[in-house]
């Protein structure tokens, strides 16, 4: 049943990419269990504005855990403190009546701070841009069913694909690696013979924007995959090693 | 002024064909002598975007998001239609055809639709080959499954993600043409204004979201993939940022905007919970395959519904259609949902819900068969609601979904401005009056993939190599009103918030321009948007400054045009004096109540042209002809 429940936010602030910003504390009562996490922002968003204070910048869009745009470190952890959802998906009645809530943005060197909770993550699209594809351009490709792909093979495939490119992974990983995100996409393509053909040049491209990127090193403490909303598995991160150790191993050779 | 939809010549299975002889082509060489702006990286806008790259053409691409990837076709659940008959149940181009032109409930354009299922097959060629995991057979195969409106099973998906997979293949394709320079990639800027010069597009104006900035961008062409209007109504499925701005200001600039009233309303969403709602999510409509829809016999029944004896329950749609049942199509199944809460039967805090029952096909088939067809169906619904659908029946209301309005276009897909073309849901084109399941993202990668980079060289192959400058005047002027609506809206500091308008609009729209019309209400929800607007532009309350990212900025541009766009849907409601697909008007039903269409003098798609500021807006017949279909009357008894 609905309940009505009060709470302390702990929210961070910050201007601009420049500014230095800092956590800001309101209380904010009355709020229904049945509402999601982002409809008690909205809430107090629409009390600021009628005390003439700027609402909380924030990314969304979808608020139904597919398109990857919110991105809330909630307590301490990406996505806030359930699994295996995004942060629009949290509702109120996961948290105690009369709780603090801190929320801050994700935080890393490649994700810099545009406006409070906001973070630009185009780096993503730039690692992508760098190999995440199949060379393929419209029409002239063979007929679907010409590509039987096993069963299982199709289905691991889609397990990496799932990915939403929220980043969270970076955001809890205390290096800030892009590890999982980018396995995922590796992953995906090697398991599959379309992708097969450029799976060499793939993962060295990849990998080389990554860092280029500045994220950080992978040191395997499976942070990134315990947040993930779509719980992509450390497996990728495996066979993505595989993947680069294979590309340069041949490199070498040829 | 007559509308030519430039429809060509011949029978209805060489048109495209032949077309494609017909059109002018650019000399690969002289390709990257044109430039082509594309305004949304949805379906549409990104294998649009990356077609025309690959061909030679040079682009730039626009997205409101942080990522094109975040477009809001990222979230269609079911799957993807394509005539490919794997399944040899006796599919064909044709069928999809008419299957398509049914469900429109024939109030769309045949040649328009027949292109549309002719290239359909090639869409799933195009995206096996970029790696997009469909489902698949144990023999490595693809696999299919049925959906509404059909009888064949040619719906090809990615478990419950399918528009996620086909956006990120596209996204892919996208991605490496911004690679190798083809493609210019704007993320964050939105696009507030189009630029026409001497009749024709010729670039557009765009805000950035992070430093606020307003700049010019000149083409040879524009290209419009910005989605569907359903956000109007405030609560939708639709993405918190879907919008109308873009093909909007484009209309204020001359493109015809047809068939506004043609809303799809999707029955089986989660209820509102309260007023702090602020948007819709759909459950997939496979749950009607198991669930049954009751609510009680009487009238505010408070019961929790265990204790509600089988003999006080009305499992309405089972006692109306008893041939199609729980299975009727999407708008019938939402107006009965409607009827039973304007009865005081509906169930829940907000009686503004109906059951979905599955406790029959639990005892039938067994829990564990349920949840492995359902589970992640039911988990999102525990999620969202706290209840678990195991144990209670689940509560469901109609949502806005989809519209099937948008900009007119011709064969070609250019509007009825030169140069200016509208792709997926952003245009009219393909659906009529009602869209079936699977099809939308099918129509979004058609138009992008297959149609518009063939017919946009006919266009540019007239055209001169020399861009106009951003510096002409016309560029300017629109940069000015652009720039000066923005410090208005700053200016105004009112006592309302911007999401207080949108919300009383999307009330009004619901109630009177919803699920089913009339012409009283209509007339009055008119004069209800008209006094809304005039609110909004005293009263607003939008702060922070125009050179910075700023949520309410972006927010308010939108809102404000929804309350133009709002008008227009009534107008057109009203002119329509008819019923079909997902426009009822209550005072054309049959005896059963089921929706009467007037083909005799509704035959034709509604084309209205913005005249100025305050002026009514003219309205452009287009006749429908239909040479290839029968006429019929849809019945689900
Ligand atoms: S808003 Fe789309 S995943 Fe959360």
């Amino acid at each position: 049943m609905e309940e009505k429940r009060n709470y302390t936010l702990k929210i961070w602030r910050q201007k601009d990419a420049n500014d230095k910003g800092g956590f800001v504390t309101y209380p904010l009562n009355d709020i229904s269990t049945d509402m999601s996490f982002l409809e008690m922002i909205d809430v107090l968003n629409e009390k600021l504005i009628a005390d003439g204070q700027e609402p909380v910048h924030f990314d969304h869009d979808c608020r139904e855990g597919i398109c990857g745009m919110c991105s809330m470190v909630i307590n301490g952890k990406p996505h806030g403190p359930k699994d295996a959802i995004t942060t629009c998906q949290l509702h109120m009645r996961s948290f105690d009546h009369g709780v603090t809530i801190t929320v801050e943005p994700w935080r890393a060197k490649a994700f810099p701070v545009i406006r409070d909770l906001v973070v630009d993550r185009t780096s993503f699209d730039r690692i992508i841009q760098a190999g995440g594809y199949v060379s393929v351009n419209t029409g002239g490709v063979p007929d679907a069913n010409e590509i039987p792909i096993p069963k299982k093979i199709a289905d691991d495939a889609f397990d990496a694909a799932t990915c939403i490119g929220c980043g969270a992974c970076v955001a809890a990983c205390k290096n800030a690696s892009a590890m999982l995100f980018v396995s995922a996409k590796i992953s995906q393509l090697a398991m599959l013979p379309q992708g097969k053909v450029e799976r060499a040049s793939r993962a060295e491209d990849m990998i080389a924007q990554m860092d280029e990127e500045g994220f950080g090193a992978c040191t395997n403490t499976g942070a990134c995959s315990a947040v993930c909303p779509k719980e992509i598995s450390l497996e990728h991160i495996a066979r993505m090693n595989r993947e680069y150790f294979t590309a340069k191993f041949t490199a070498k050779k040829s | 002024m007559i509308l030519d939809a430039k429809v060509p010549a011949g029978d209805l299975a060489d048109k495209w064909k032949n077309h494609k002889f017909n059109v002018k082509l650019v000399n690969p060489a002289n390709k990257r002598k044109y430039e082509v702006i594309v305004v949304g990286t949805g379906l549409a806008g990104a294998s649009a975007a990356a077609s025309l790259a690959e061909l030679g053409y040079n682009v730039k691409a626009f997205c409101f998001q942080d990522s094109p990837r975040r477009a809001h076709s990222i979230a269609a659940q079911g799957g993807i239609n394509a005539a490919k008959n794997y399944q040899n149940d006796g599919d064909s181009v044709f069928r999809l055809f008419y299957d398509t032109i049914k469900g429109g409930d024939y109030r769309s354009r045949e040649a328009n639709v027949y292109r549309l299922a002719e290239v359909s097959v090639n869409i799933i060629d195009q995206c096996v080959a970029q790696g997009v995991p469909f489902a698949r057979e144990y023999g490595g195969l693809l696999a299919n499954r049925s959906f509404g409106g059909a009888q064949v099973s040619r719906t090809f998906y990615a478990r419950g993600q399918t528009g996620q997979q086909l956006l990120l293949g596209a996204y892919s394709a996208l991605s490496r043409q911004i690679n190798t320079g083809k493609v210019e990639m704007h993320s964050r800027k939105e696009m507030l204004d189009l630029v026409v010069v001497d009749g024709q597009a010729r670039g557009i104006i765009v805000r950035d979201l992070v430093t606020g900035e307003i700049s010019s961008h000149s083409a040879h062409a524009v290209i419009l993939a910005t989605g569907g209007y359903g956000n109007v109504f405030y609560l939708s499925t639709n993405a918190m940022g879907s919008n109308v701005t873009a093909a909007w200001r484009a209309h204020k600039k001359g493109a015809f905007f047809a068939n506004p009233c043609y809303t799809q309303i999707h029955p089986t969403c989660i209820p509102v919970s309260g007023t702090h709602q602020s948007k819709l999510t759909l459950m997939s409509e496979s749950l009607r395959n198991d669930g049954r829809v009751w609510v009680p016999k009487k009238e505010g029944d408070t019961r929790k519904p265990k204790d509600i004896p089988e003999n006080e329950r009305d499992y309405y749609l089972e006692r109306k259609y008893p041939s199609f049942g729980n299975l009727v199509p999407r708008d019938v199944a939402s107006r009965n949902a409607k009827y039973a809460c304007d009865e005081g039967r509906g169930v829940g805090s907000t009686k503004l819900a109906v059951y979905l029952d599955f406790a029959d096909a639990i005892k039938r088939d067994g829990k564990d068969t349920i949840a492995a067809k359902y589970g992640n169906l039911f988990d999102m619904y525990q999620q969202i609601t706290g209840e678990n659908p195991y144990e209670t029946p689940m509560r469901i209301f109609p949502a806005v979904h989809y519209t099937m309005g948008g900009l007119w276009v011709d064969y070609n897909l250019m509007t009825s401005v030169p140069g200016l073309y509208a792709l997926g849901e952003a245009n009219f084109s393909d659906h009529g009056a009602n869209r079936l399941g699977a099809s939308a993202l099918m129509q979004g990668l058609a138009d992008g993939y297959f149609v518009v980079p063939y017919t946009i060289g006919d266009y540019l192959a007239r055209m001169p190599y020399d861009k106009i400058g951003t510096d002409h005047p016309a560029f300017k002027e629109a940069e000015h009103q652009v720039k000066e609506k923005i410090s208005q809206l700053l200016s105004i500091n009112g006592s309302k918030t911007v999401d207080q308008f949108h919300r009383e609009l999307g009330l009004i729209m619901w109630d009177n321009c919803g699920m089913s019309r009339n012409a009283e209400g209509l007339k009055e929800a008119k004069t209800k948007i008209k006094s809304l607007r005039d609110d909004f532009w005293q009263n607003v309350k939008v702060l922070g400054e125009a050179g910075q990212m700023n949520q309410s900025i972006e927010k308010a541009g939108r809102v404000a045009d929804f309350l133009e766009l709002g008008e227009l849907m009534i107008d057109d409601a009203l002119d329509r004096n008819e019923s079909c697909g997902g426009h009822f008007r209550e005072e054309y039903q049959t005896e059963e109540g089921e929706a009467k269409r007037n083909d005799e003098q509704y035959s034709y798609v509604a084309a209205w042209e913005y005249k100025g500021k305050d002026q009514a807006e003219s309205l452009h017949k287009e006749q429908l002809e239909f040479q290839n279909v029968k006429l019929t009357q849809r019945s689900y008894k």
